[in-house]
């Protein structure tokens, strides 16, 4: 264990390193010797040479996604990304319908975006999901109505790292008329995407998850069949007018090549992330009372979500000092809510506020998962010896049965 | 988050943490906070003969800062009256712990605690007494 360099970065999921690779490809987009020109300069080489660059970066993400490079419009993100597809179509097709579909444990890009359209007078549904994490797809169907314009659902969930089935929703979707947007934020790079077969009209992407720079990202907009948005942002008609704005040559860039990387690599690099989550679950799975939240097959080779159960979640971060992780929680009384998509599976709010996120990722190494095992068992006794709920439950105390004085 | 030095410390090495039998007539137990609003705290006295607070212990399932303020509080309420010890002040303890806005809730936790102890044991001598003038 002589190089292990503390504290070790578990939180893949909220955001990652860039690349070499790729800082390397932004580096000679910024001064007076590389690519600095405006993409929209049309009359001298300097405007030719940035778009030809960022031309190849629309052409690498879309190839990563099978997309037509013409469906990619880029954006400062998948938050804006999210925004610009489901306002914007809700309101192109406000006249067909006002009503909306989404789910309770999207990201907030999303949850945010639907208010704020309730606030305009769109009305939404925002579906429940199984156990498991996922949409129960007889809800769905029921759900849908003749004035349903926009179904919105995740392809990979942030927190659980469960997959959807979008494919089944978007055929769903295609029989009625309906358009189907997919934030796809967290999955690019892990798990295949192919556009040219499924029936998705829009779909969020954000480079900051997937080795590249935070600050941008991007929307697939299908073209055959053609789906319409309204611009959010309105300029110098920009990405033909959907998203305007003088482009981030060093930005997009970097998103390219890390979309380049993805691809390319994808394939070892999940087998060896895999390997490591399931070192890092078998390693916690001895223990008791400790619990994976989503589903077990249909999720992200990257990510663990684990309840402890009897010690809270916060102190426990605390305790975890060395490994940067996250949780959703802390008492209800404090700042921070116990996580709104574990409360969406149905789990005891108990467990939901002792959850922890590990995400694994492309610098993870085996010494670093062993050691994590080693913190957190130790970590968890030492809090269940100073948790009243776990003396209850040793002594055979059924929790749900106590009546707790109330605050 | 940031946490205070002392705060870290009641974490790190806390202090009086267990359990007494709580059907010893020398001890009163409070427990408040519920598992689903994140957090519970125990506590419990030992109290002599002459109503003077000889121990305490606690357990908490909590944040940091609520282990950190029932921590501290085992250390106030030794050696003190019972009356003594039901008068210490979340104020007091958050103050002492540095503890920010959000975390106001945790030291009030502690208070409630101490007082449900002190209450518990003398309903439960309270009680014993009654019992004991009667049988008289
Ligand atoms: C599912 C999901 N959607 C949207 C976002 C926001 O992406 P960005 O940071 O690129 O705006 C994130 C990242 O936090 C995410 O996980
Ligand atoms: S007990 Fe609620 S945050 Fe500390």
């Amino acid at each position: 264990m002589s190089d292990l360099k503390l504290p070790i970065y578990l939180d893949y999921s909220s955001t990652t390193p860039v690349d070499e690779r790729v800082a390397e490809k932004m580096a000679g987009c910024l001064t007076k010797d590389g690519l600095f020109g405006n993409p929209a300069s049309r009359s001298h080489s300097f405007g030719w040479n940035a778009e030809k660059a960022v031309e190849n970066a629309r052409g690498q993400v879309a190839q990563l996604v099978g997309a037509d490079p013409k469906e990619i419009i880029w954006t400062s993100g998948a938050t804006e990304a999210d925004n610009l597809a489901i306002k914007g179509a809700a309101h192109f097709y406000q006249r067909k319908g006002k009503h909306i579909i989404t789910v309770k444990t999207e990201h907030k890009a999303v949850l945010d975006t639907t208010r704020q359209l309730e606030r305009e007078g769109f009305e939404v549904t925002y579906l429940g999901v199984k156990e498991n994490g996922l949409v129960d797809m007889q809800e769905l169907e029921d759900a849908m109505r003749d004035d349903t314009i926009v179904v919105s659902v995740m392809h990979v969930n942030n927190e659980i790292g469960v997959i959807q089935d979008i494919e089944a929703i978007g055929n769903l979707c295609r029989e009625r008329g309906i358009v189907f947007h997919v934030d796809a934020a967290q999955s690019t790079g892990k798990v295949a995407i192919d556009l040219s077969k499924l029936p998705v009209d829009l779909m969020s992407f954000s480079a900051h998850k997937t080795y590249g720079p935070k600050g941008i990202g991007a929307l697939f907009v299908r073209r055959k069949p053609r789906v319409r948005i309204e611009a959010q942002m309105h300029g110098g008609g920009h990405e033909r007018g959907m998203r305007s704005g003088t482009l981030a040559p060093h930005q997009i860039v970097g998103m390219g090549e890390a979309f380049a990387i993805a691809g390319a690599e994808m394939g070892p690099e999940l087998e060896r992330v895999r390997m490591l989550r399931d070192r890092l679950w078998a390693g916690l799975d001895g223990m008791e009372e400790v619990y994976l939240n989503g589903d077990q097959e249909q999720r992200v080779a990257h990510n663990l979500n684990v309840s402890f159960n009897f010690v809270e979640g916060e102190s426990l971060i605390m305790a975890l000092r060395d490994i940067a992780v996250s949780s959703g929680s802390a008492c209800t009384s404090a700042s921070l809510e116990p996580s709104y998509v574990l409360r969406a599976l149905g789990r005891d709010d108990e467990l939901a506020h002792s959850s922890i996120r590990f995400s694994i990722g492309r610098y993870t190494t085996v010494e670093e998962i062993d050691h994590t095992v080693e913190i957190v068992r130790a970590a968890v006794a030492k809090l269940r010896e100073l948790s009243p709920l776990w003396e209850m439950y040793q002594d055979g105390i059924d929790l749900s049965t106590v009546e707790w004085a109330a605050h | 988050m940031a946490y205070s030095d002392k705060v870290l410390d009641h974490y790190e090495n806390p202090r009086n943490v267990g359990s007494f039998d709580k059907n010893d007539d020398t001890v009163g137990t409070g427990m408040v906070g519920a598992p689903a609003c994140g957090d519970v705290m125990k506590l419990q006295i030992k109290v002599n003969d002459e109503g003077i607070i000889e121990d305490a212990k606690f357990k908490t399932y909590g944040c940091g800062s609520a282990i950190a303020s029932s921590s501290l509080l085992t250390e106030w309420v030794r050696g003190k009256t019972l009356e003594e010890a039901s008068q210490i002040k979340n104020t007091q303890i958050a103050e002492e712990l540095a503890l920010p806005p959000v975390k106001i809730h945790c030291s009030v936790l502690a208070e409630d605690a101490i007082k449900a102890a002190v209450s518990n044991y003398q309903e439960r001598h309270g009680q014993a007494a009654e019992a004991e003038k009667k049988s008289a």
